[in-house]
């Protein structure tokens, strides 16, 4: 058994990456951004634990993780709606949650929503990689525990300080608490090619409902619904922006999330904000989806505060 | 220098340059993006240079639009439309594997095209070609322009897998799949360097406005450097 602290984990789980904040000055490489697709819970399990924001967290795409710890702390899960227990006992999400050694943590399939966060206190101790972070890049075999992409295996163990100065036992309350089951509109920013597209076109793509397709990953939300005219050309290809909602040849938008290609060619209808990228990270396919266009500075003023909250704990890495 | 910028995103936007594809313009792309590293560093988080465009990233939280157009605005104004003493870089040299075994594509290539395959590699090699952007996946250049009678449409069913180091043509384009992956474009050899390594001091083997010629190799200069068949 590994006797470095940490967690080992005995069930992996479906997806279960290791996110940060993402990677910074790399795009021109070829790089995408990466980083939590949830900021909002990704953010909060730090915040409750005194993490700094861009602490390294366990992104867990569609629960069904089981740890053991090798050291008394404490950990904070946030997201998705998963049972945690531990050693068979239930325990709250969005708290801190204090654990023994020895302790076994298991969560269970959400019945709400797609991603948990699981947060350690003091943070998973991983060797940033490109572009200062550790966000696990599967397609790509970069970041990640070992630096070579691989999301969490059985038996993987995750390294964290004991001895870190334990915080109080507090929650998020419940009105800070976002609801996964709430219909959704996506914030919209009219920009990029937007003003080549006729107006029926946008007609259309505002005032309709877009279903969430299966082909939805970290580098994309594929989306199905009236079809969008396309302009009749591509594009030079240019570098891409979080969010961009691309109209390919059939019209189906497709909307760039963390994970994307670094350049692409199809016209772009403007960009999502990114605190509704963190609600579309919760949606299962086939959610329905509507669009709602917002102005750069309401969009702005909003990251803003979004940031500014997070960040604004005398501690910001 | 022209440019006019769009709003691409919450903490984006997209410097446009110009309207066509031209070696000329991404230099001009490239002159541009280095004197905004060098006077507005911290600011921009990220810049991705392409044919036409430059994408800033920038932080929405410390900045804002209005003052970080006005000061590239300035940073811009002084950039010469030509540069005064062109300082070219150095020529990279890829040794490529040219051959069925590498590049199953190839021979399609040099029907299409009415020529030998010997032909296809002697005028594929013949040219220096111009790295236009980075882009698609980590340390993939893209690479122009082939010689007309070489372009070739890229393949109707996209390959599931294309080993690391094959080169292809896209229409008028010529590339190297840094990492293994899906890729539609047609394979006519393979390169046994490294395009992309994370843990090198500089990751990407080629940078967007680098210069770049093929060397053909044989079979055992290929394994002999490594290459994998």
């Amino acid at each position: 058994m590994n006797t470095q602290p940490g967690l080992t984990f005995t069930k992996p789980g479906f997806l279960s990456l290791l996110q940060d904040g993402g990677r910074q000055g790399v795009m021109h490489l070829g790089l995408a951004t990466g980083g939590a697709m949830d900021r909002n819970a990704w953010a909060w399990a730090n915040r409750l634990l005194d993490n700094p924001f861009g602490t390294p967290a366990l992104e867990i795409t569609f629960g069904g993780v089981e740890f053991t710890s090798h050291l008394a702390t404490q950990i904070a899960i946030t997201g998705a709606e998963v049972q945690c227990r531990v050693n068979g006992e239930s325990r709250p999400l969005w708290s801190v949650i204090n654990i023994q050694a020895g302790d076994r943590v298991a969560l269970s399939a959400p019945k709400v929503g797609i991603r948990s966060y699981l947060a350690v206190l003091g943070g998973f101790q991983v060797a940033p990689g490109l572009g200062n972070s550790c966000a696990t890049f599967t397609r790509e075999g970069l970041g990640g525990l070992n630096q070579d992409g691989r999301p969490l295996q059985e038996g993987d163990h995750l390294p964290c300080h004991a001895g870190s100065a334990r915080v109080l036992n507090r929650k998020v309350s419940e009105r800070w608490r976002p609801d996964y089951k709430e219909e959704l509109a996506l914030s919209v920013i009219p920009c990029a090619q937007i003003d080549r597209f006729p107006a029926s076109v946008l007609d259309t793509f505002f005032n309709n409902p877009y279903t969430l397709t299966r082909q939805t990953d970290r580098m994309g939300a594929r989306l199905k619904g009236p079809a969008l005219e396309p302009l009749g050309e591509r594009l030079i290809s240019e570098g891409t922006s979080l969010g961009a909602i691309q109209v390919p040849a059939d019209g189906q938008p497709i909307v760039l999330l963390n994970d994307r290609q670094t350049i692409g060619g199809y016209p772009k209808l403007g960009a999502v904000t990114p605190r509704s990228l963190d609600a579309l990270a919760q949606r299962t396919p086939g959610t329905t989806l509507r669009f709602r266009p917002v102005t750069l500075h309401e969009a702005q003023v909003e990251e803003r505060q979004f940031l500014s909250f997070f960040t604004a704990t005398g501690n910001r890495r | 220098m022209f440019w006019r910028y769009e709003v691409t995103g919450v903490d984006t936007i997209t410097l446009h340059f110009g309207d066509a594809i031209d070696i000329a313009l991404t230099e001009r792309i490239q002159r541009a993006a280095r004197a905004l590293s060098h006077r507005l560093a911290p600011r921009l988080i990220d810049m991705v240079p392409s044919y036409t465009t430059l994408l800033l990233r920038y932080n929405v939280l410390e900045d804002d639009l209005a003052s970080l157009v006005a000061d590239i605005t300035n940073a811009l104004a002084r950039l010469p439309e030509v540069e005064t003493n062109a300082a070219k870089g150095d020529v990279v040299e890829i040794p490529v594997y040219y051959d069925p075994s590498t590049g199953p594509d190839l021979d399609a290539v040099a029907a299409r095209a009415g020529l030998s395959r010997e032909q296809v590699i002697q005028k594929h090699s013949a040219e220096e070609y111009y790295v236009f952007a980075i882009g698609f996946a980590p340390g993939f250049a893209y690479l122009g322009e082939v010689p007309a009678e070489l372009a070739t449409p890229r393949l109707t069913t996209p390959r599931a897998r294309v080993p690391a180091g094959t080169l292809g043509i896209a229409d008028t384009q010529t590339a190297i799949y840094p990492l293994q992956s899906p890729g539609g474009w047609n394979l006519i050899g393979r390169t046994p360097l490294t395009l992309f390594d994370p843990g090198r001091g500089q990751p990407s083997l080629l940078q967007a406005g680098q210069r770049v010629r093929f060397r053909p190799i044989g079979r055992e200069e290929y394994l002999a450097l490594g290459g994998q068949l």
